[in-house]
């Protein structure tokens, strides 16, 4: 058995991505994961309620991948799940996510410093993307912690931490995909020592 | 040269008259009244050539029921049944029978108890349904039931007219039969004689004759009217539309005379068959100005005809007797009003409405003169009296709209919103090609009611298989605009394609309906600049959104990400939006002479580049001012250590 990923890419400037371009093409060149950019196909903000919500019943694993903006996701994100994530479809009479596994595979334009200064960064993130936790948790899905990126260090450790997390971030997808991964333990330890 | 001579005095006295009446809130059915009494009665102006007259203007009342049947689908007439056989039934039945018992009583006569309470039933359907349109009642519950019980009268006088013959004295059954836009009582030769096809054959073909010219009618208005007009259309020449219109109205009441029906039900009749065709609002339009000055001129020849030498010589009997009918019909007006439970301000208002004599009492009048049923006396009597309750009838409604109404708002204040709200006119949207139909799906895509009007017959025609209510008609007429409902109307959309006629238009709209918002398609800058001019709220570019989206897609397919070219689009048309405002005022009809035009409008141009390049640069993202911000804070953190942590963190 395999699952089928959707990510849903969403960059508002995605010509001046650096990190968020590479793990796109990552996800792009895996069999049985679908990347959909969200800003192309909604450049009006205008989301298409239906048409995404048969997007997200077909598969098993839904991600949005991203880069942080002030401590959240893009915009467009919100506005997607306050549109397609319905009373009747999501809850209700219809549970539509119930068992979908979901998470935010991000970037950040700054060092997990920058997210909390008492803290581990990735914590902290977490604790951040609290209202995206709460509204998996409440639709019956699977929330995994987000998948993240850093910022840490000169400019050739970035270029270096980069290629590393791009060759995680592929291990990952195919674990997923393949029902390889242990979801019960924390999936970062997993592959660091994978 | 002899009629337009009857008519100056007529006309000079309506124009002076009239708006002070409307002034002075009287109405303008008073006014003409107080207009014919000026003439006649004081000033002695009317001559007999007026006779010929009254007959003429009592053809507005025709007209009346054509565009009242216009504005009736066979559907609402089906719906309005019961009140039409309940309270209009029961209307004529409880007068007649108070009457006749009345008369009966004092006078002694059965017979003439009974015409005159056929007589008396009836009310004015000239001036109730004038008034009530004026005032803007006709929609109101006891407005509807008061045109109930009118409709009912107007069918009930046929039998009546059947009747009458049968209660003459001496039953000196004549071969003449008679004309129902008949006269008043200015005398003998006031009869007309119309020919009656069918007199002479027995009763059961007179009835298959009546049904087959009702039929005749209904089916010609199906078939043969959508044809017809089409054609008179497609000549695009305004007047033969009305040549055409107003044969239409004539033929059908004269073929209802031949059979000896009312004019005014044939009428009615064609009206309501040609209710759902697309050329209604251009009948509507073409008609309703005859109607209002024949309408007009009837009433003053109805207060020319006050005989005040009879109302002197018996100015208590005749008040009196006024008076009483009035009392009487209200009476029994009241009781229906409570028995069907309508709210007070209904209630009051269909018992003031319809408590007057009306002009087919006049005509009941003079067919019992000639065939024995009354005599001249009592006959004269009771013109006189039907135009005295018919003269104090305006005075009723501006006692219901002055006193008896602002009593009754008060408990009323909730529902009276409600009411406005649902009648709320449609958006109209004047001109059909490919700008208004867009707007006309996009509108009526999310339930909002359209009126399309073009000149365009076969779009029209396309337009209705769709369910569209399309009319043709020349929309920078007025009278068009007004029959389609546009004094309703919050919003019109002015789409013509052509900008002179659309200035015109717009102008016109503006100064006669200041309160509605008017949309407007302009071809370009300069035609926008003409239209917002004219008065347009609104002027919309129509290439402008198509251009813009079609550099937008040339940037996509030049490889720019989407949301970068709609960004890019959207700053474009944001910016050129702010252009059209500046050069508002250095635009002229010859621009493109004027050096600070050419100027600013090349600053203008500059401006947009720089925008672009600081908004949108493509530039990768280590510029970023995040980026910055969080290495100065890297560093920071770098360089303080623990002591100073919380004060970073703020």
């Amino acid at each position: 058995m395999t699952r089928s990923i959707l990510v849903f890419y969403a960059h508002p400037r995605p010509s001046r991505s650096v990190a968020n371009r590479r793990l796109k093409r990552v996800a792009e060149g895996l069999s049985g994961v679908t990347v959909v950019d969200l800003y192309a196909e909604y450049p009006t903000h205008h989301i298409e309620t239906r048409r995404e919500q048969a997007r997200v019943e077909a598969v098993d694993v839904v991600i949005f991948q991203h880069p942080v903006y002030w401590f959240s996701a893009p915009s467009l994100i919100k506005e997607w799940i306050d549109r397609v994530v319905t009373y009747g479809w999501a809850l209700g009479e219809r549970e539509a996510l119930k068992g979908k596994i979901y998470l935010h595979a991000v970037t950040t334009a700054a060092s997990h410093g920058v997210f909390a200064r008492e803290v581990t960064g990735r914590a902290a993130l977490r604790a951040q993307f609290h209202s995206f936790e709460a509204m998996a948790g409440l639709c019956g899905m699977r929330y995994l912690p987000p998948f993240s990126l850093f910022r840490e260090g000169g400019e050739e450790s970035r270029a270096q931490r980069l290629d590393l997390h791009a060759a995680a971030y592929a291990r990952f997808l195919r674990d997923l995909r393949d029902e390889k991964l242990v979801l019960a333990q924390p999936y970062r330890q997993q592959m660091v020592t994978a | 040269m002899e009629v337009l001579a009857y008519i100056l005095p007529y006309l000079v006295g309506a124009v002076i008259l009239v708006p002070i009446a409307n002034r002075i809130g009287l109405g303008s059915v008073l006014g003409y009244l107080i207009a014919g009494v000026a003439l006649g009665p004081a000033l002695g102006l009317v001559t007999e050539g007026d006779v010929d007259l009254q007959h003429l203007s009592e053809f507005g009342v025709v007209m009346m029921l054509f565009l009242i049947g216009l504005e009736l689908r066979p559907k609402e007439l089906w719906r309005m049944r019961a009140q039409l056989v309940g309270l209009g039934g029961l209307q004529v039945f409880g007068t007649m029978a108070l009457i006749v018992a009345g008369v009966w009583m004092m006078h002694g006569s059965f017979r003439v108890g009974l015409t005159l309470g056929m007589v008396l039933a009836l009310s004015s359907t000239a001036i109730v349904l004038q008034t009530l349109q004026e005032r803007n009642l006709e929609r109101r519950e006891g407005g509807r039931a008061a045109f109930a019980v009118l409709l009912f009268q107007d069918i009930a006088v046929i039998p009546m007219l059947a009747l009458l013959p049968l209660l003459s004295q001496n039953h000196q059954d004549e071969d003449e039969s008679f004309e129902v836009a008949e006269g008043s009582g200015h005398g003998a030769d006031a009869v007309h004689h119309a020919t009656n096809l069918l007199d002479g054959l027995p009763a059961w073909a007179q009835a298959i004759g009546i049904l087959g010219v009702i039929a005749g009618i209904i089916l010609a208005g199906r078939f043969l009217a959508y044809p017809v007009f089409r054609f008179v259309a497609s000549g695009r020449s305004s007047e033969v539309f009305t040549a055409a219109a107003l044969a239409l109205v004539i033929g059908t009441s004269m073929l209802m005379t031949l059979v000896g029906l009312s004019p005014a039900l044939g009428a009615f009749l064609a009206g309501v068959v040609l209710s759902g065709s697309e050329y209604r609002h251009q009948l509507e339009s073409d008609i309703e100005p005859f109607k209002g000055l024949l309408l007009g001129i009837f009433f003053v020849t109805v207060g020319a005809g006050v005989d005040f030498g009879l109302l002197l010589s018996e100015p208590v009997l005749i008040l009196g007797a006024a008076f009483l009918v009035i009392a009487v019909k209200a009476v029994v007006l009241v009781a229906l009003a409570l028995a069907s439970r309508m709210p007070p301000r209904d209630a009051w208002l269909f018992a003031l409405a319809l408590p007057q004599g009306g002009e087919f009492g006049f005509v009941l009048l003079a067919l019992a003169v000639t065939t024995g049923a009354l005599t001249t006396d009592i006959a004269q009597l009771t013109t006189l009296v039907i135009a005295l309750t018919m003269f104090l009838t305006p005075i009723l409604f501006t006692l219901f709209v002055k006193v008896v109404e602002p009593r009754l708002n008060h408990g009323a204040v909730v529902k009276q919103e409600a009411d406005t709200i649902e009648h709320e006119g449609a958006v109209i949207i004047a001109g059909i090609g490919r700008f208004g139909q867009v707007v006309n799906r996009l509108l009526r895509s999310d339930g909002i009611e359209t009126v399309v009007l073009d000149e365009d017959t076969r779009q029209i025609d396309t337009l209705r298989r769709f369910g569209v209510r399309a009319y043709y008609g020349d929309a920078t007429r007025m009278t068009l605009l007004e029959a389609a409902g546009i004094a309703r109307s919050k919003v019109f959309v002015a789409a013509l394609k052509d900008t002179g006629r659309q200035v015109r238009m717009i102008e016109d709209v503006r100064r006669r309906w200041p309160h509605v918002h008017v949309i407007a398609r302009a071809t370009d800058r300069t035609s926008a600049y003409r239209l917002s001019a004219a008065g347009a709220q609104t002027v919309v570019r129509e290439m402008l959104a198509g251009s813009i989206e079609a550099g937008r897609e040339v940037l996509e397919a030049l490889g720019t990400h989407p949301y970068r070219a709609e960004g890019i689009a959207r700053a474009f048309r944001q910016h050129d939006d702010e252009t059209f405002d500046t050069l508002r005022e250095l635009w002229t009809e010859d621009f493109l002479d004027d050096p600070d035009y050419v100027n600013r409008t090349r600053e203008r141009s500059q401006d947009l580049s720089d925008i672009l390049r600081s908004d949108f640069s493509q530039a990768p993202e280590s510029d970023d001012w995040a980026l910055q911000a969080a290495e100065r804070f890297d560093r920071d953190e770098d360089d303080t250590g623990d002591a100073k942590k919380p004060q970073a963190a703020e």
